[in-house]
């Protein structure tokens, strides 16, 4: 608080019209927007899926692996966007192939992912070691930063998260039905191992998207937040994803706005904003079950007597 | 002779003596707690409170407080509330990734609010939280982590046989008079200790391989229950000597990478060992014959 | 038909009974009245405010083999948390080995609805059934040597030899299929040599053969040792030779008594309020067939997975 009002950034106005106007009138903030956008509608899509799958543990191992990616790429001295995308859809291709069955699933398979998910990022470490001019930090790649995307990375996200999109939408349907049931929709004639392998890899490619705005640190944040609070809201596939990715653009937009203003990281307000949301489906859900539970046995004693 | 001794010479150094003090300690009882986690499947539990344990560092940092009551009091007090989310003192992973993907996000503001408003060597704070910096212990800082941690290895051997039971057949321990909801929560508790420790040591982004590499490695080791706790603590102690030995050793490389490297290497090598299938037979012979 | 009880004999007939410790169960002299294992007058229970059964009365003594019946929903493996004392009942009086429930479960074996282990599982299934013997002790095992542990390791020698699993014991448990980790289980519910068995559906998820080996294991258990056993049973028809007596719940009331008395057409018609009619093939074969729609068929586990029980409310609200 102190800190936002001794900082020299641009002040807060009741009138929404000029803030946004303001806000966008520079072409770094109209980036951010954009990509903020890209990487909502990706992660909150997929995240659904991660969700429904029970993936979670493996969704947050993609996006740790992503930071040793772009570390080892700023020390080659190459774009770090290429780091994020080699390493996240080349640990997909390793946690697919071992045979990741499902969150907490095979107690062997949760020692691999949690030994290669610290064993990454001590290797990320090692790098930023023997780079040691730290560029901004290891922070920024860590926590996320919204300044400097350029228009060339826009059109990359784009063009990466449309691929990602459409795959996902041309998978849709007999992902849900093996998320849901594999054991049926395999004896449906659906190609269930493949349809994993598929959707590891793209959640890959949309973690090192993410990765690049929320940091890969909060990549998961943007993935698990809005989906989990959609699914604790509703129980229909359609719905469910429409309205994770509605919360998901909501927590980024607003985060963006608020870390325009306030000089603190943007990871730490979209994960906010996006808790918040949780936090209050579930009590609401909380309350609901209780105010019935109670309710129940009232009914009864009124039954019997 | 002489050649050992000149091995050995390095220890003469209080700072490799207090790293080793604090690092075996801190190894055994990550290794006995990692036992219990990868056989409960809670391996994600412990990868949220190593993240949270930044989280804790930090925010202790950012408003003034010593940074270790930070560590166990987060630590400690978000794996009792993920037990309290879960049903019997095991938390659902969407429950726990809400959770601390935001405490993640709380952690990112609170190293911004340190590094921002003190000077300008703090932003070293944050990365010695992440990766560890167990070279650096005091004297007094390394014997509290080692009472600490051999205050966890006694209370997870006082408790080992009840919660194997309680892992393996819930409803069975619960009938017999086990507490099965209370050695939840304790064991969430034990795990929320040992996360703070072994953030001092390896770092908070780092001890998951702590916790899962050496417990992995015996789990494909050993079928039986309790002699795999045992080699899980030893391979845990042995790579952590092998690390703090290869990073003096070679000083650009980060001991937090160096304890890792081994813990991972041990970890992949046992997958070249035959699982032991053969061995259930043979010993069933012997036990026919013996009765 | 033979007498339960005769046929019971015979097929445990060949078998060598394992040495007993005769002091630690009471003498088979002893009848039922003197000394009943389980004791409930007038028990009722309530789940979430909902009344699932109420005036059960039943008197089990050593060495009986009672099963619990009825249709889904109906509060079945509540009858056993009751008897474990995880439930309150919410009215009448319940007595387990002479104390209340809960107070005595050291002398009780049980086996939970079963949930498989996982493939990944790597413990073997002899270390399953010693958790049995002592996995409520705290500490962890120090010393391997001395006369207790030689004894522990004996006990548990013999119980795996009496389930017939020795040949699996020392594999681990994940890899034993679905019959193999039931046997184990079963050995792990026996290893302290309990005076009450309470078996929940320990026959689900088991093929024809497996069920009735499994059946005749307990049964064996049952009448050689003096065990009394109760078990929740889906399917009355594996078990129904090997039955003392029959406990079937159905829509708020019970019935208890042989099975012959029980599972007639007049008292299931009482039972469900509409009319039930049981039918008996040559095999000895139950069917027990209602009107219009039939509420619970026990001739196999597929076709009582068609049938719709009056008070269908699923597996989950009973457990």
């Amino acid at each position: 608080m102190l800190l936002a009002e001794t900082a020299a950034g641009p002040a807060w106005s009741w009138n929404l019209i000029t803030d946004v106007q303001e806000m966008w009138s520079f072409p770094f903030m109209v980036n951010a927007f954009r990509a903020g956008t890209i990487v909502a509608v990706v992660s909150a899509a997929m995240g659904y899926f991660v969700v429904l799958r029970r993936q979670t543990f493996a969704a947050h191992t993609l996006s740790t692996v992503a930071f040793p990616g772009a570390a080892g790429a700023v020390l080659l001295g190459i774009s770090a966007v290429y780091g994020y995308f080699t390493v996240c859809v080349a640990a997909a291709v390793v946690i697919a192939a071992v045979g990741w069955r499902g969150g907490g699933g095979g107690a062997d398979e949760a020692a691999l992912t949690g030994t290669v998910q610290a064993f990454l990022p001590a290797c990320g470490f090692l790098f930023i070691a023997l780079y040691k001019g730290l560029l901004g930090g290891p922070q920024s790649l860590l926590f996320g930063t919204f300044l400097g995307i350029t228009t060339s990375q826009v059109t990359v996200l784009l063009g990466v998260g449309a691929a990602v999109l459409a795959a996902l939408a041309l998978i849709g349907r007999p992902l849900l039905f093996a998320s849901v049931d594999p054991q049926v929709a395999a004896g449906r004639g659906v190609p269930v191992r493949a349809l994993s392998v598929t959707f590891l890899v793209l959640l890959g490619a949309a973690t090192a998207e993410a990765s690049q705005i929320t940091g890969t640190l909060l990549v998961f944040a943007l993935m698990v937040i809005p989906a989990a609070t959609a699914q604790t809201t509703t129980g229909r596939p359609g719905t469910g994803l429409a309205l994770a990715v509605f919360l998901a653009l909501a927590a980024t937009w607003l985060g963006l706005t608020t870390a325009y203003y306030w000089p603190y990281p943007l990871g730490f307000f979209v994960t906010s904003y996006a808790f918040a949301g949780y936090l209050l489906v579930r009590s609401g859900r909380t309350l609901h079950t209780w105010l019935s539970r109670t309710r129940a046995p009232l009914l009864y004693k009124e039954a019997t007597a | 002779m002489t050649g050992l001794l000149s091995a050995l010479a390095p220890l003469d150094q209080p700072f490799l003596q207090h790293a080793l003090l604090a690092g075996t300690a801190i190894a055994a009882a990550s290794g006995l707690v990692g036992h219990f986690l990868v056989l409960r499947a809670q391996i994600f539990t412990a990868d949220a409170l190593s993240h949270v344990a930044f989280t804790g560092a930090m925010g202790a940092l950012a408003l003034g407080y010593d940074l270790h009551m930070g560590l166990f009091g987060c630590t400690v007090g978000i794996a009792l509330l993920f037990g309290a989310l879960g049903r019997k003192a095991r938390p659902d992973d969407v429950v726990i990734g809400s959770v601390f993907s935001w405490i993640l996000g709380l952690g990112a503001f609170f190293i911004t609010l340190y590094t921002t408003s003190r000077s300008t060597t703090n932003g070293h704070a944050g990365i010695s939280v992440l990766f560890g910096s167990i070279f650096g212990l005091s004297a007094g800082r390394a014997s509290a982590a080692a009472l600490v941690a051999t205050a966890i290895c006694l209370l997870m051997l006082l408790i080992a046989r009840p919660l194997l039971f309680a892992t393996l057949d819930e409803a069975v321990a619960a009938a017999r008079g086990v507490p099965v909801r209370t050695l939840g929560f304790g064991f969430l508790a034990v795990t929320g200790v040992c996360a703070a420790e072994a953030t001092q040591a390896v770092g908070s982004l780092l001890l998951l391989g702590l916790l899962a590499a050496p417990a992995g490695a015996a789990a494909r080791l050993t079928d039986r229950p309790y002699r795999a706790l045992a080699l899980s603590a030893l391979l845990a102690v042995l790579e952590m000597w092998a690390g703090l030995a290869a990073s003096y050793a070679v000083p650009t490389m980060p001991p937090g990478f160096a304890i890792m490297a081994a813990a991972t290497a041990v970890y992949a090598a046992t997958f070249l060992v035959r699982r032991p299938a053969g061995r259930g037979r043979l010993r069933l012979r012997t036990a026919a014959t013996g009765t | 038909m033979l007498h339960p009880m005769a046929k019971a004999r015979t097929a445990a007939e060949g078998t060598v009974p394992p040495p007993r410790a005769p002091a630690s169960e009471p003498p088979a002299a002893l009848t039922v009245a003197d000394d009943p294992v389980i004791a409930l007058r007038g028990a009722a229970v309530r789940v979430a405010g909902r009344a699932l059964w109420s005036g059960v009365d039943l008197c089990i003594g050593a060495g009986e083999f009672v099963a619990v019946l009825g249709p889904n929903g109906v509060g079945k493996s509540t009858m056993i948390k009751v008897l474990l004392g995880m439930l309150p009942a919410a009215d009448g009086e319940v007595r387990v080995l002479g104390a209340r429930p809960g107070q005595a479960n050291h002398r009780i074996g049980y086996l939970p609805q079963r949930r498989s282990f996982d493939p990944s599982m790597r413990i073997r299934g002899v270390d399953v059934v010693r958790l049995g013997l002592d996995g409520d002790r705290w500490g962890i095992p120090l010393w391997p040597f001395g006369a207790r542990r030689r004894a522990a390791r004996r006990r548990i020698e013999e119980v795996i030899e009496l389930v017939g699993a020795s040949t699996y014991a020392y594999r681990p448990i994940g890899t034993c299929s679905g019959g193999e980790q039931q046997r184990l289980l079963i050995a792990q519910a026996l290893v302290r040599r309990p005076e009450l068995l309470l078996l929940d559906e320990p026959l689900d998820s088991l093929d024809l053969p497996n069920q009735s080996a499994v059946t005749a294991l307990i049964s064996r258990i049952c009448h050689q040792e003096n065990v009394a056993v109760v078990m929740v049973a889906h399917d009355v028809n594996p078990i129904l030779h090997h039955l003392d007596r029959v406990l079937y719940l159905a829509e708020g009331g019970a019935a208890s008594g042989t099975p012959e008395e029980v599972i007639t057409s007049p008292t299931l018609t009482r039972l469900y309020g509409t009319p039930v009619e049981v039918l008996r093939t040559s095999a000895g074969r139950l069917a027990v067939i209602g009107q219009p729609e039939a509420p619970a068929l026990h001739t196999d586990r597929h076709a009582d997975r068609h049938a719709v029980g009056p008070a269908a409310g699923g597996d989950h609200a009973a457990g």
